[in-house]
């Protein structure tokens, strides 16, 4: 019955929003920042545990569409055990894919995260998937106030 | 259904022929904007193309030609929502800017550093964002009557916060996150007993039942007509006229003077002195077009027919396991707000897109309701005198077909 949306919830957006990783507080971690989403209510914090640079946890709270949440909860998996400076390479990257301007943007090249490739057929669902990242980014840039995707 | 002509109505709409996504379009937005009869789009047609030019200037034909057909539209108006006077009818640019204007000049005129005006817990931020400007402004307080949690105004709280204070009541008609229909005749009663003025927020109850502003006996009212089947940027603030004469204008501009010279301004008559700068001429004659055609089916029909629409959706819905209905009260029009367990409403907005079915997910400019509720955002099927049985068995399949997928 929904097979043209086959692209965008695909089985592991499912899984995550079923069963998000990483749903958790982290005490006294490093970085705390509340990303949210007044289109749509999407609402999370994002925990970091840094060692230097290094992501050594991350993990987060909140509720929000399947989307945001997949694309949280795959976040935290990927970028721990990563540096702030290639954190932000595969945001850099996420959001080329999700925005999809470059035609030819090599899913290959961003691993897990390809799944969430489907938002960019659909526009008004961008930002459920960027959210995630946009908090991450302000948290490595140690900004305390909370974000918006607005 | 009971001889309503729903597929003669139907036929008057281009756009419910529309394929979306390979299915046939299921408009159930109709809270946030209603499409339009082909009456509506004809007359804007016909304007631009035969007697379209600017109101109220000039002695040629067209001027005139327009003048009459902008003016024969808020005669229309006028007795569409039963006002005394074609001077109480005041064009802007919909319900939103008609509460500004009535805060920025009844409100900025006549409300003092601790006056209160009253609002209600389940109004549209456009009915409260104007207000706490205007509290900012003049270091008045706003007051908001609470609701229970059928989604109904609690009426002894909202008759205790009547005072001495209290300079100006503005309430919603019908909620458009909840479908709540207030009992505004009582409000306007216990509000009019302490000589205090109530504006009505019509946007959702205009275009679904006959307005009588007289019998209401309202101040204010005031309602967009997009949600009237006309077009967007154009909308009406009624007031009676005592108050009208009495306050002060919104906006300066050509229309709205009688008489410059750089030492002073006369101010036009009503409804000029409202009315700045050239108006949305070929808006407000699709405006007038859309009332004529709602007079052709008539107003207590539609609302008849919509009320048998929502029985059945709602009678569906319960039948849902794992939804629940936000905005249950004895009194609503026909807006159907719901969550489900566990699927955020965004992505019951998207499913339903791919089967062809327009929703509202969010938190319909009513974001205090939200948190009343306690839920981030609902699903809203709102509907109007175009929709049938069958497109109601087409969105309950779609549900219980998201919510397998969903597992």
């Amino acid at each position: 019955m929904f097979d043209d949306l086959r692209d965008l919830y695909q089985e592991v957006i499912f899984d995550h929003n079923r069963n998000p990783r990483n749903f958790r507080v982290i005490e006294n971690a490093d970085r705390q920042v509340e990303g949210f989403n007044p289109l749509c209510g999407d609402r999370l914090t994002l925990f970091l545990k840094m060692d230097g640079d290094v992501i050594t946890d991350a993990s987060f709270q909140g509720s929000g569409c399947a989307i945001s949440t997949a694309s949280v909860s795959l976040m935290t998996e990927i970028v721990k055990g990563k540096t702030g400076q290639e954190a932000e390479e595969l945001f850099k990257k996420f959001h080329e894919m999700t925005t999809g301007k470059d035609l030819n943007f090599n899913l290959e090249a961003i691993g897990k995260l390809a799944v969430l490739a489907g938002v960019r057929e659909y526009p008004a669902r961008v930002k459920c998937a960027t959210l995630a990242w946009h908090t991450l980014d302000a948290a490595l840039k140690n900004e305390q106030k909370s974000i918006s995707t607005e | 259904m009971t001889n309503f002509p729903v597929e003669k109505i139907r036929a008057d709409f281009p756009i419910l022929a529309e394929k979306i996504r390979n299915k046939p379009l299921v408009y159930l937005d109709n809270a946030a904007t209603c499409q339009k009869p082909q009456a509506v789009i004809d007359s804007i047609v016909h304007l631009y193309s035969h007697d379209y030019a600017n109101v109220h200037r000039g002695v040629h034909t067209l001027s005139v030609r327009s003048t009459d057909k902008f003016e024969g539209a808020r005669t229309k108006i006028k007795d569409f929502i039963n006002a005394a006077s074609e001077k109480e009818i005041i064009f802007v640019r919909g319900a939103t800017e008609a509460i500004n204007l009535v805060a920025q000049t009844y409100g900025k005129t006549n409300i003092k550093p601790g006056d209160e005006i009253i609002i209600t817990a389940m109004e549209h931020h456009s009915n409260i964002v104007p207000w706490q400007m205007l509290c900012q402004q003049t270091g008045a307080i706003l007051k908001v009557a609470p609701i229970n949690l059928l989604g109904e105004l609690i009426f002894d709280e909202f008759e205790k916060l009547i005072s001495d204070k209290t300079r100006l009541v503005s309430v919603v008609h019908m909620s458009n996150a909840l479908g709540t229909i207030n009992p505004v005749k009582k409000i306007i009663a216990a509000a009019h007993a302490n000589n205090i003025p109530v504006l009505l927020d019509g946007a959702q109850s205009t275009p679904h039942m006959t307005v009588d502003v007289q019998d209401l006996d309202c101040d204010f009212y005031v309602f967009s007509g997009h949600k009237l089947y006309a077009p967007s940027g154009i909308g009406v603030l009624y007031g009676k006229q005592a108050l009208l004469e009495a306050m002060p204008p919104y906006q300066g501009g050509g229309d709205m003077i009688r008489k410059v010279t750089f030492a002073e301004t006369e101010y036009n008559v009503l409804p000029y002195k409202f009315e700045a700068g050239t108006p949305a001429i070929a808006e407000v004659v699709g405006l007038g077009a859309a009332i004529d055609y709602l007079n052709g089916i008539g107003m207590d029909k539609i609302a008849a027919y919509e009320a048998e629409l929502l029985a059945y959706a709602t009678e569906k819905a319960l039948q849902i396991k794992g939804l629940r209905i936000i905005g249950e009260a004895e009194h609503k029009g026909a807006i159907l707000s719901f969550v489900l367990n566990k699927i955020h409403p965004h992505d019951v907005g998207t499913m339903l897109d791919s089967l062809g079915i327009a929703v509202r997910a969010g938190h319909h400019c009513a974001m205090p309701v939200m948190d009343f509720f306690n839920v981030p955002a609902t699903a809203r099927a709102s509907f109007a005198m175009y929709n049938t049985k069958e497109e109601i068995d087409v969105l309950m399949n779609g549900i219980e077909s998201l919510i397998e997928v969903f597992g």
